[in-house]
């Protein structure tokens, strides 16, 4: 029968990223952006786990220590940043961000 | 099947679908609540691969703070359901990306296959023995408690530690700052 293998967690890192690749260029709604970028962190950190425990080396888990620090805090500007566009603009969509475009 | 193993399918599952279905929802709030459920995935997974302190963080940090935040904004914005549509031009470079990860899938199972004696990542858990593990001489060793990661922390990795407050404050000051000069754009001009 089959057991898990540090190769299936590898690949559910994998396809989490994918996923959250994909929902940042399907999405047009600026927050569903930022939420598939905070997807694809959890494939890396699913990975960085996954070494960590097989190389039986702590680094790969204070790596996954500072990329939460550094997610939340871009979450944290981000969100502030789309409340204070929201303010001058009243959308959250990425077409309505055109400003630049001609 | 071993316990482990079912645990796995069912939190892979989770974690996936969770991801597809955020990706997928019309809605925002119910976005955020796949999110959630994702999130609670991974750390799961944390646990099964016995780093239980990084799968305390993950629940505190993403699934209780960074979502609450999420859904904080998406109340406070009032973003409907029906204006969050998806962009059909994008498919194309939507399905593009994900065939290329795929494709990075395959490649990496095509390296890592069994019989590569570097790491063996096709065989199966050993388990973990901290006394007869052959670990270089100043690396860190894997560890379930959390001293182990107090300890790395407050002598290894001293310098990230305190670049990473220094973040967190940066971040702090910055919102502060935006959010008091979008909050009055009359006023000053």
């Amino acid at each position: 029968m089959l057991t898990v293998t540090p190769l299936h967690f590898l690949i559910l890192a994998f396809v989490l990223f994918g996923i959250g690749f994909l929902g940042l260029l399907i999405r047009r709604n600026i927050l569903l952006m930022l939420m598939s970028l905070e997807l694809m962190l959890n494939g890396i950190n699913v990975a960085l786990v996954t070494f960590s425990r097989v190389g039986n080396n702590l680094d790969g888990g204070i790596f996954v220590f500072f990329i939460m620090t550094v997610a939340a805090s871009e979450v944290a500007v981000g969100l502030a940043l789309l409340v204070a566009l929201y303010k001058k603009r009243k959308s959250v969509f990425t077409d309505d961000m055109a400003l630049l475009k001609n | 099947m071993s316990t482990v193993d079912i645990l796995f399918w069912i939190f892979a599952t989770l974690s996936v679908g969770g991801g597809l279905s955020m990706v997928l929802s019309r809605h925002p709030v119910s976005a955020a609540m796949f999110m959630i459920i994702s999130l609670v995935g991974v750390a799961a997974l944390f646990v099964l691969l016995e780093s239980f302190f990084l799968a305390v963080l993950q629940v505190l940090v993403y699934a209780g703070a960074v979502m609450v935040l999420f859904l904080f904004i998406i109340m406070l914005l009032d973003v409907g359901p029906g204006a969050s549509k998806i962009n059909f031009s994008n498919w194309k470079t939507g399905l593009i990306g994900f065939g290329a990860s795929c494709l990075l899938i395959f490649l990496l199972s095509a390296l890592l296959s069994p019989g590569e004696d570097t790491l063996s990542f096709g065989q199966s858990w050993t388990v973990i023995n901290n006394s007869t593990a052959p670990a270089p001489v100043d690396a860190l060793v894997f560890s379930t408690d959390i001293s182990a990661f107090g300890y790395a922390l407050m002598t290894k990795y001293m310098l990230p530690v305190q670049i990473s407050g220094f973040l967190l404050l940066a971040a702090m000051i910055g919102v502060i700052i935006l959010s008091k000069r979008s909050g009055t754009p009359s006023s000053n001009s």
